[in-house]
């Protein structure tokens, strides 16, 4: 009698034509654990089956990667560390968006571990999370409490585990009110020669679980992942995993402390899918098969299935595969951190997944439909032009001059997304470790490389709003607007991980929305010399809760991350003295389209985002860093949200000194968000090459508007939101 | 047997958790709600044979803090 | 003589390597790591260290578990020798949890986890920890803390005020600490605890070094002792 249903397959989110493929490949009819199995492995999340294809296309080398997409982060080289030996960054950002939703406080927190776990198994000790969170409209019922929940559920896991949050980005916008974002960014620092892989290798070896004992957590928490809300997501709370950050710093610990030795021959994370993909993943890697006994798990609940296990999402757990004869040096090390220890299985190779439970053999799967050969799919798309008459961005055609550029100003520094962030970044531990330089509120955040004079630069950045209007030229703007950050520090951009977040790929307007800005990415990659090395891709992300097919705004997160030799010569935005020159790299043409000042002072979003000029954004990034270098300059700020008078303002309430300017101002000139550009200060007297002077740094305002008024609007956002 | 350790705060003792249930509340626009003073509950799993000492000690040096908490020890059977 | 600081790392500890580093930049000399199941303390110890982090996950309460470990009994037993211990924002929750220092540590007033850099104003410049700076002086020094809204009842309080053991107080709102209370020695003045982290505040490229002559003056005390 057949187990499997028609309703059975479907309640697994597969498709009639996915599960023929499964009775093909099989040869027979799969039963429950089977099927669980391949959903989960079949799923978007895992599977990457309608991205798969368009991500191909990424340029992903550079001489400095050490190791680009594929694993669980991307690897670069960072030169040498204070023994001499060669060092290494390893980075990746991830999606918790949906569980985010459903439960904000534990979203965001199993969120932060999850990516803080791919990064310390490659071999890396985390020294800097970052977070880019979209939110919806402010007045949204709801919106008040995703916010506090997803900052405190971000601090209460990244502050106990001791890792500085040094950074990230937080919008506001109504296509996010029914589904917001949370892609939560990690960076770690190993020893070249101390890296560690996934592939499982070697027959007879053994399979080790490390960390907690699994419960019945978050089971078909990756299918969620991909599933549109329905109107009642609030029922789904059951399948949102709570975090133990507690046992995620002994983790961390007990990891390191038997990466020092030589007994791991691979190790990956149990992220979403759990012990389901990290042992496929692990095995098919390796070209080996792999053989579990499932009473051999270690179990939080009684009478647990090995379906269950197989799916369920528990947190802090980890699978390795250990040289033989290790396992009682290993043991004694996680003993010690009083976390489970349990050889649940050995590598085979049979090509094969087989799962033992009570004596009998209960899964048999040939590894390569679960993985290399899983279902990819070649969606429809629509044309450039196509999508321009869907999206309809209008033209920006002729605007209102302005009365008064100071109270322009005023109100944009007041807005919810140019606001001061200090209430949700004094939220987060930035300083533990001793080795933060400078954190979120400048360009990029900056963290020494501990006992060197190195110290990495990072960012996360997007503008969804022109990935709406133009999705190539939205794809170029997030790349490029990480590669100015990185730049306005000092440090040279090296290479970026990403987070596509984007809606229903089954509708050919939101494919073109993801194929326009991996495109526009894939060229700013190449002409910035900026290679992706790790990402994740998070779709389906549309609710009907808010009344109906809303889409979010196409959001490639992008985490750029880049180096500076000696940290002595980092730049920062605040004006520094009175007196010294004001300077504009990158000229003033004025574009408004798709303007912060457009939309917060006039209620319209048209026009076409501002073009980037890659070459130009090239030269003018390589002037940048050769001033800071140089140590000709005293602040650096690039020109982004808000154009010229925010960045001026910017700067003025870093430094506590206002600036005096002898351009003339026009909307378009003091607003406009022209890319590739930048803001430096000069001691008097130093010329600063193909910039031009526009001003001052002096007196308590900045074109009208006094410093204690631009404070006020900058700093009662948050407060009057979130106190009032 | 099951035993129930109720951990309250001493009165006096300023609760801001309390305070911020109690805010809520109201936001949310229940009346007449006084007073939230927040605590917490402890459930032991013990033989039968540990005595009200040994759970009075277990309360006075580990499950409250004397400085700021007061306890109460609950036996329920099964 | 060469300076023997030691610093504990309990389960959940995560300024400790922070803590070991301001010493060695300090005093010269690399800390001894001395692990929380422990049974003894290194022989003949010069300054004892109680990090901050999330002993034991902040579970229960903060510092309660980290205060009944292996190792507590020997630094409460060094304490009471004389030898000088420090706690830092989980330390100061550690010590207070033992005994060592009167008091508790709730909730801060907002809910919410505070990191930034705050004014601390210096109480007592008598002691072994302070002699380095002078009464009234303002500090910058950063807090990251949830749970460091000091608590005692007003006898206590008077009390601490009067033996001169408030060390340091918040010279802005902070967290609701009674009497804006930072930190606090005990009666001897041989134990501190604080909230704020002067171990974050050594250098100049972090932010401040006004932390640093918390440790100069501790161990310039034990040198010419």
């Amino acid at each position: 009698m057949s187990q499997i249903t028609p309703e059975i397959v479907a309640e697994h989110g597969l498709s009639k034509d996915e599960y023929a493929i499964i009775l093909d490949r099989l040869g027979r009819e799969p039963n429950l654990v089977e099927l669980g199995i391949f959903s989960v492995m079949w799923s978007e999340h895992c599977s990457y089956k309608s991205s798969r294809l368009h991500l191909k296309k990424l340029p992903t080398q550079a001489p400095w990667v050490i190791c680009g997409p594929g694993e669980n982060a991307g690897v670069i080289d960072i030169g040498e560390g204070p023994d001499g030996k060669g060092q290494a960054a390893i980075f990746k950002m991830e999606s918790h968006n949906h569980p985010s939703y459903i439960e904000p406080y534990q979203g965001a927190a199993t969120g932060v571990g999850g990516i803080l776990r791919d990064v310390f198994t490659m071999g890396a000790r985390p020294v800097a999370n970052l977070n880019a969170l979209r939110f919806g409209r402010p007045d949204h019922p709801k919106m008040k409490h995703l916010v506090s929940g997803v900052v405190a559920g971000i601090g209460g896991y990244g502050n106990c585990v001791g890792v500085p949050t040094v950074g990230g980005e937080t919008n506001f916008h109504k296509a996010y009110d029914g589904n917001i974002l949370v892609n939560a960014m990690t960076v770690g620092v190993a020893d070249t020669d101390k890296i560690f892989y996934s592939a499982a290798t070697g027959v007879g070896n053994p399979i080790v679980y490390v960390g907690s004992k699994t419960g019945r957590d978050g089971i078909h928490g990756a299918t969620m992942a991909s599933a549109d809300f329905g109107e009642n997501s609030e029922e789904k709370r059951p399948t949102v995993q709570v975090g133990d950050p507690f046992t995620e710093k002994l983790l961390i610990e007990a990891c390191l402390e038997l990466m020092a030795t030589d007994a791991i021959v691979a190790i990956q994370d149990m992220g979403a899918a759990g012990l389901t993909s990290s042992s496929v993943e692990m095995a098919s890697k390796g070209g080996a098969g792999i053989r579990l006994n499932m009473n051999k798990v270690p179990c939080r609940e009684e009478g647990m299935t090995p379906y269950e296990m197989m799916l369920s999402e528990s947190q802090e757990r980890m699978l390795m595969v250990l040289k033989p004869g290790k396992e009682p040096m290993a043991e004694a090390i996680f003993r010690k951190w009083e976390l489970d220890f349990a050889v649940i299985g050995e590598v085979t190779d049979t090509g094969h997944m087989v799962l033992e439970f009570n004596g009998e053999v209960v899964c048999d799967i040939p590894l390569g439909p679960l993985a290399d050969d899983a279902p990819e799919y070649d969606r429809p798309s629509l044309s450039r032009e196509d999508y321009q008459a869907w999206a309809k961005p209008g033209e920006v055609g002729e605007v209102p001059a302005s009365a008064d550029l100071g109270a322009d100003l005023l109100k944009l520094m007041g807005s919810a997304d140019l606001a001061s962030r200090a209430w949700i970044w004094q939220q987060y531990d930035s300083q533990v470790g001793g080795d933060t330089l400078q954190l979120s509120g400048g360009d990029a955040a900056v963290v020494r490389v501990h006992g060197t004079h190195k110290a990495l630069a990072m960012s996360t950045d997007c503008t969804p709003r022109y990935c709406y209007a133009d999705p190539y030229e939205g794809g170029k703007q997030a790349i490029a607007e990480a590669y100015r950050n990185i730049s306005a520090v000092g440090g040279t951009p090296l290479a970026v991980t990403n987070c596509l977040n984007f809606a229903n790929p089954e509708r050919p307007e939101i494919m073109a929305q993801f194929t326009g800005c991996l495109a526009g990415m894939g060229d700013a990659c190449r002409a910035l010399d900026f290679p992706i090395v790790s990402g994740n891709v998070s779709l389906y992300n549309e609710s009907k809760a808010t009344g109906g097919g809303s889409a979010i705004l196409p959001t490639p997160a992008i985490g750029g991350v880049g180096l500076l030799d000696d940290y002595s010569k980092m730049a920062t935005i605040a004006f520094k003295k009175e007196g010294d020159a004001i300077w504009l790299i990158g000229g003033e043409t004025g574009h408004l389209g798709q303007s912060l000042w457009l939309r917060e002072l006039h209620g319209r979003e048209a026009g076409a985002p501002p073009p980037v000029d890659l070459a130009a954004e090239r030269k003018h990034g390589e002037e940048v860093r050769a001033l800071i270098k140089a140590q000709a300059v005293t602040a650096v700020h690039d020109i982004s949200d808000g154009g010229l008078l925010v960045t001026l303002a910017e700067m003025a309430l870093a430094g506590g000194i206002g600036a005096q300017l002898d351009m003339e101002l026009d909307v378009a000139k003091a607003f406009g968000e022209d890319q590739g550009r930048y803001v430096v200060t000069a001691p008097a007297g130093v010329e600063i090459p193909a910039a031009q002077r526009i001003g001052t740094v002096g007196g308590s305002s900045v074109a009208g508007a006094s410093l204690q008024a631009l404070r006020e609007a900058n700093e009662s956002f948050f407060k009057d939101w979130m106190e009032g | 047997m099951k035993v129930r350790i109720h951990v309250s705060l001493k009165p006096g003792v300023l609760d801001p958790q309390g305070r911020a249930i109690h805010h809520a509340l109201e936001g949310l626009g229940f009346e007449g709600v006084n007073d939230v003073r927040a605590g917490r509950e402890i459930e032991l799993d013990v033989d039968d044979s540990v005595s009200d000492e040994a759970l009075d000690a277990m309360c006075k040096q580990l499950l409250a803090n004397m400085v700021i908490e007061n306890y109460r020890i609950e036996r329920v059977t099964a | 003589m060469s300076f023997r600081g030691a610093v504990v790392t309990f389960p959940g500890s995560n300024c400790d390597r922070d803590m070991a580093v301001a010493l060695e930049a300090v005093s010269g000399v690399p800390a001894i790591r001395v692990w929380h199941g422990d049974a003894e303390l290194p022989a003949n110890l010069d300054f004892i260290a109680l990090p901050g982090g999330f002993s034991y996950g902040d579970y229960l309460r903060s510092g309660a578990m980290a205060a009944r470990s292996t190792v507590m009994q020997s630094v409460i037993e060094a304490a009471r020798r004389g030898v000088p211990v420090l706690g830092v924002c989980n330390g100061f929750q550690v010590l207070t949890e033992a005994g060592l220092l009167p008091g508790a540590l709730m909730r801060n007033a907002s809910q919410h986890f505070i990191c930034r850099n705050v004014k601390l104003k210096v109480e007592n410049s008598q002691s072994l920890f302070t002699a380095g700076y002078s009464a009234g002086q303002i500090l910058n020094i950063p807090v990251a803390h949830h749970d460091g809204n000091y608590f005692a009842d007003d006898a206590t309080l008077d009390r601490l005020e009067g033996e001169g053991r408030v060390a340091f107080r918040y010279a802005e709102t902070v967290n609701g600490s009674a009497r804006d209370i930072a930190g606090v020695l005990n009666e001897a003045g041989n134990v501190l605890g604080m909230m704020p982290h002067p171990e974050r505040a050594i250098e100049e490229a972090l932010g401040s070094s006004d932390g640093r002559a918390l440790f100069e003056s501790a161990i310039r005390s034990l040198v010419e002792a």
